[in-house]
Order: structure tokens, then C-alpha cells, then sequence
């Protein structure tokens, strides 16, 4: 029973790897958003599940990794590369400002890592010699035709999400997680009780910077084309929060179900009410936090919801 | 003599313009059981805040083992071997009473694995008698329960000097009882302790020394019977109606 979870992850996993087998190019660009998102999910979970530190970062890191893999792979380097380069670029930018803004608490922090967004953003739009400003970056397109190069994104995301779903399990029963929940549960005993607070905060920071910018590194040579306005998105920024809320915050397996039901609500509801988009995932915010404040999880058990 | 486990140097704080702690020095020695006394606003808490890296002193310092601790952050202090409870308690409310405790077992305790952080939480519990309540949420704790989880907690995080602040506000005397006796083993393991305490009754029967703080400043500092028969002290903080009855039971004592 303990391992049923875990199973039926393995499952998800594999359906959605046996995708291009089965299904059309449409269904597998669901299945690369399916991943997409999940590792986007996963990653925002370490600072805003586990530390409970209500962070709006996750577009800039999603976009300062397409950004940087973008002209790493313009500038020669090797596409596998590039995204690493993406994300390690992301993971030293989130360590250093995260010292700064962490600090903040509540509203505070909210606020300064939306800045963080708008921040890169401005910076994208006017350093044209650089990005290309407001009209966006080509990036080289890949080699082959659309069935194999829908192969190798719905697999680049898999593996993130799988690399994001493991350093999840194993922050989950370290000493790190640990102390990321006293911190989430009361900061200044955390702190009393001999968790070195700064520390934990931008490791957890970091964490969630990683995978972002390895997926929006990845994102910028799937599509091919970036700009400001597609890279930095405030309603990624706010989407990826909800699915998390939406399926459990600081549990291993929320994050996979809120955005696995987020995305295949999106793509079967609401793409029918192109208009009313928006209204709606207002209307899923205001529902979730009267009714479900511990998540989808919550209701098949009642543990660990806080 | 080797150094006091604990030595205080003109410690201040100001507020803005508030002096809250003036210039206090005092020592303490291992294995001392020392009350912190004084009216409301008086500083004791502040001082304690200062002591375990809450608050950063304006001037002064704190010497922890020989060694300059002043700027320390509360999470150094901890590791190091200062332990304190909160006035105001300050559990993990969502997480189990164990692993309120397994916390300070497994970040200052310095246990090696969760295996025995939680069989060392499991012992402070069973002293603390919240043995039964392990599995339970530490939010849905009475206040009484509540102290004694804080106190374990601290237990836990194998502390040489514990600074007990108000462990006993809010407990009826059946309770407060209970809690002495609590006090008292811990202590016979050889922890020092302050404690900061508004009962006259629980700081005598502790304390072997008492340091008594009055707008910040410390105005008397020595053996329970002389700093209750301070004229200062009495002035300040006890009332002449109290030292009036301490001069009765000594004499019916005496005669």
C-alpha cells in the first residue's frame, strides 16, 4: 500500500513515454506539456510546498533558462549543453538574489519574486544587442523531421520531470526537507531549535530554480522562437503555484497530480471557452483555497496536508 | 578556577530611544540553577533573546565556554548548547509532538540518523510524560502539554544551559508541581539553568542564586535570602507586604 503511489507514478510515467507510439503529434505535444509542467510543478513545490515561502519566480527562471540556452546554442554550443548551461545559469541567479529576497517574508517575498519576473523581463526587451528585445530570438531549429523531433522534447521533458520527481523524493526524506518544513511550520523555532534558516531557504530556492531553467532552456529549442513577453508570462508565473495547490503542497506526488489535471482540464475544458480562459482559473483559485486548502491529495488521506 | 560556562559583559539593548537591557553582567557557573526575576518590561526576556542570538546586543558580550558568541545566530546557539523555551510557545503545530522533539534532536542534538533522533525524542517524551500524545498533532496539545512538549524539545537538543522563559505562566498549582519536578531532574543531569519565573514560590525553591532586573538594569544579584531582603528588590518588584511575610516564616522558622 505504501508503494501504490509510486506505481502508479511508473505507470504515468510510462504512459505518457508510450505516447508517440500510440497517439497523433497533437496528443504528443500534450503528453511534452503533461511533462512540461510537471517538472515545472515539482520544482516550485521546494520553495512554495515544502518552505511555505509563496514564490512567483518560477517564470523567471523559466525564462532567464530559455534565454540562456537559447544563446548558448546560438553561440555553438552543443543543444545538450546549452541546456544544462540554462540551468546552471538559473541556479546560480536564484542562489544569489534568493539571499536577498528571502529575508522578505508573506506579501513581501510574493512581491519581490514577481519583481524578479518583470526585472528580467525589462531587462530582455531593452538589451537588444543581447536578446534581440521585443522581437524576440530565433533559435536554431533541430534537424529532422516533426515526428522525431516531437520524440526528443517529450523525452527532454520526461527526463526533467524525472530528475525533478527524484530530487524530490530524496529532499522529501532528508534532513533538508525536514527542516524545510519546521521552517514552513514556524521559521524562528526552525531557527531555534538549530536550522541554519538562511542556508535552507536558498538551497531551497536553488532547488526550485534548476529544473525551471532546464525546461524553459529546452522550451526556447522546441519552439524555435522566444520573446520578453512568451518567456517572462505572468500567467505562468501564477499557474504553476495552483497546480501545486491544486494537487498538495510539500507532498511528493501533489505537484504530478495538480498539474497533470490542471493541464488535461485546460486542453478539454477550457479550450472551448477561449473568452472566459482566464475567468476560469480565477474561479479554480478562489475554489481551491475555500475548499480544498490541503489539495487533491487530501482527499484520498488525510496526512501531511497542512 | 576554569572559566564560567556562561559569562555576561555589559550587555545592552536599545529600541530606538528605549534602553531595554543596560549594561548587565553576571556569570554562571556549570550545573548552577539561577532565577531571573523582575516586573513586567523589566527586560528578562530580552535579555534571554540576547543570550541566544534572538536579538543582536547594541554593546557588550556574550561568552559561551571561553569563546566570544556575541554576534551568534540562533541557530549557532543552539548547536552550541543554548537551549531555551519560549514564553509564548513555539511548536511545529502541524507536525507530530515526535517529530516536534525528533527536530531538536536531529539539528542540534546531533544525531546521526532520524532512526535515533526519534529514539532520543521518544526518551525526552516519556520524561516529559507525552509519551502517549507522540503520534498526535502538536497543535491539538492542552497549554500544559504544550510547555511540557517545549521543554522536551529543548531536552532534545542536548543542551549545557537551558534558559527557561515562563515555563510555568498559565498552569494551575497541580500543574506547576509537575513541572518542578520536571526542573528539578533536569537539572540533577547536570544542565544549567536560568529561569525566568514571576512565582516567588517556584524561583526560591529552585534557584541558588536569583539576579533581579529592573528597567533593564540589574539592581540586585545573589542567594535567594538576600536578594529577597534586598531593600531594592523590595521596593521594586516585591512589595513590602511579601518581605513582610518572608520575615514571619523565617522567624517561625527559626524559633
Amino acid at each position: 500500500m505504501k508503494h501504490l503511489p509510486y506505481v502508479l507514478f511508473a505507470l504515468w510515467f510510462a504512459a505518457l513515454a508510450a505516447v508517440p507510439f500510440l497517439a497523433s503529434n497533437y496528443i504528443v505535444k500534450i503528453a511534452t506539456f503533461l511533462a512540461m509542467y510537471g517538472a515545472l510543478a515539482l520544482s516550485w513545490n521546494f520553495i512554495g510546498g515544502y518552505t511555505g515561502y509563496p514564490s512567483f519566480s518560477t517564470a523567471a527562471f523559466f525564462g532567464l533558462g530559455a534565454y540562456s540556452g537559447a544563446l548558448l546554442q546560438n553561440a555553438g554550443v552543443w543543444v545538450g549543453f546549452a541546456w544544462l548551461g540554462g540551468a546552471v545559469v538559473v541556479t546560480v541567479f536564484a542562489a544569489l538574489l534568493g539571499f536577498a529576497i528571502l529575508r522578505m517574508k508573506g506579501h513581501y517575498f510574493a512581491i519581490a519574486s514577481i519583481a524578479l519576473v518583470e526585472m528580467l523581463m525589462l531587462t530582455a526587451s531593452l538589451w537588444s544587442g543581447l536578446t534581440g528585445g521585443g522581437e524576440g530570438l530565433n533559435v536554431k531549429i533541430m534537424p529532422g523531421g516533426p515526428d522525431y523531433i516531437g520524440r526528443v522534447f517529450l523525452y527532454t521533458m520526461l527526463g526533467i520531470m524525472l530528475a525533478a520527481f527524484i530530487a524530490t523524493v530524496l529532499v522529501d526524506r532528508s534532513r533538508l526537507g525536514f527542516g524545510l518544513r519546521c521552517i514552513q511550520q514556524n521559521e524562528d523555532a526552525a531557527d531555534m531549535v538549530g536550522v541554519d534558516v538562511r542556508r535552507y531557504k536558498t538551497a531551497a530556492f536553488a532547488l526550485s530554480a534548476v529544473f525551471c531553467g532546464a525546461v524553459g532552456a529546452a522550451y526556447a529549442s522546441w519552439v524555435a522562437y522566444i520573446s520578453p513577453s512568451d518567456s517572462f508570462s505572468i500567467l505562468l508565473t501564477l499557474k504553476v503555484p495552483v497546480m501545486v495547490l491544486l494537487g498538495g503542497p510539500g507532498t511528493v506526488f501533489g505537484p504530478i497530480i495538480g498539474s497533470a489535471a490542471f493541464v488535461l482540464m485546460e486542453e478539454t475544458i477550457w479550450a472551448r471557452f477561449l473568452d472566459y480562459h482566464q475567468a476560469i482559473l480565477g474561479l479554480v483559485i478562489v475554489l481551491l483555497i475555500f475548499f480544498l486548502p490541503g489539495g487533491l491529495l487530501k482527499l484520498f488521506s488525510g496526512r501531511r496536508a497542512s | 578556577m576554569s572559566a564560567p560556562l556562561l559569562q555576561i559583559d555589559g550587555l545592552s539593548k536599545n529600541f530606538g530611544g528605549v534602553q531595554a537591557v543596560r549594561n548587565v553582567s553576571f556569570k554562571l557557573d556549570e550545573g548552577e540553577i539561577v532565577g531571573l526575576i523582575g516586573p513586567n518590561g523589566a527586560g528578562k526576556t530580552t535579555l534571554i533573546n540576547l543570550v541566544t542570538g534572538v536579538l543582536q546586543a547594541s554593546g557588550g558580550t556574550v561568552r559561551y565556554r571561553g569563546e566570544d558568541v556575541t554576534g551568534q545566530r540562533p541557530f549557532q546557539a543552539a548547536r552550541r548548547g543554548l537551549a531555551r523555551t519560549f514564553q509564548i510557545v513555539q511548536p511545529f503545530p502541524g507536525m507530530s509532538v515526535l517529530e516536534n522533539v525528533v527536530a531538536g534532536a536531529l539539528f542540534a542534538g546531533a544525531a546521526g540518523s532520524r532512526a535515533e533522533a526519534e529514539a532520543a525524542a521518544m526518551a525526552h517524551l516519556e520524561f516529559a510524560g507525552l509519551a502517549e500524545q507522540a503520534r498526535r498533532p502538536a497543535e491539538s496539545l492542552t497549554l500544559p502539554s504544550r510547555k511540557r512538549l517545549e521543554l522536551a524539545k529543548s531536552l532534545a537538543m542536548k543542551p549545557r544551559v537551558l534558559l527557561l522563559d515562563e515555563v510555568n505562566a498559565g498552569l494551575n498549582t497541580a500543574e506547576i508541581d509537575h513541572a518542578l519536578g520536571l526542573i528539578r531532574s533536569i537539572a540533577a543531569r547536570g544542565i544549567t539553568i536560568i529561569i525566568v519565573e514571576h512565582l516567588m514560590k517556584v524561583v526560591l525553591s529552585l534557584s541558588q542564586r536569583i539576579l533581579v532586573l529592573h528597567h533593564g538594569e540589574l539592581i540586585s544579584a545573589g542567594r535567594a535570602e538576600e536578594v529577597v531582603n534586598d531593600p531594592a528588590v523590595v521596593e521594586a518588584y516585591l512589595g513590602s507586604k511579601f518581605a513582610e511575610r518572608q520575615k514571619k516564616m523565617a522567624a517561625a522558622a527559626s524559633s
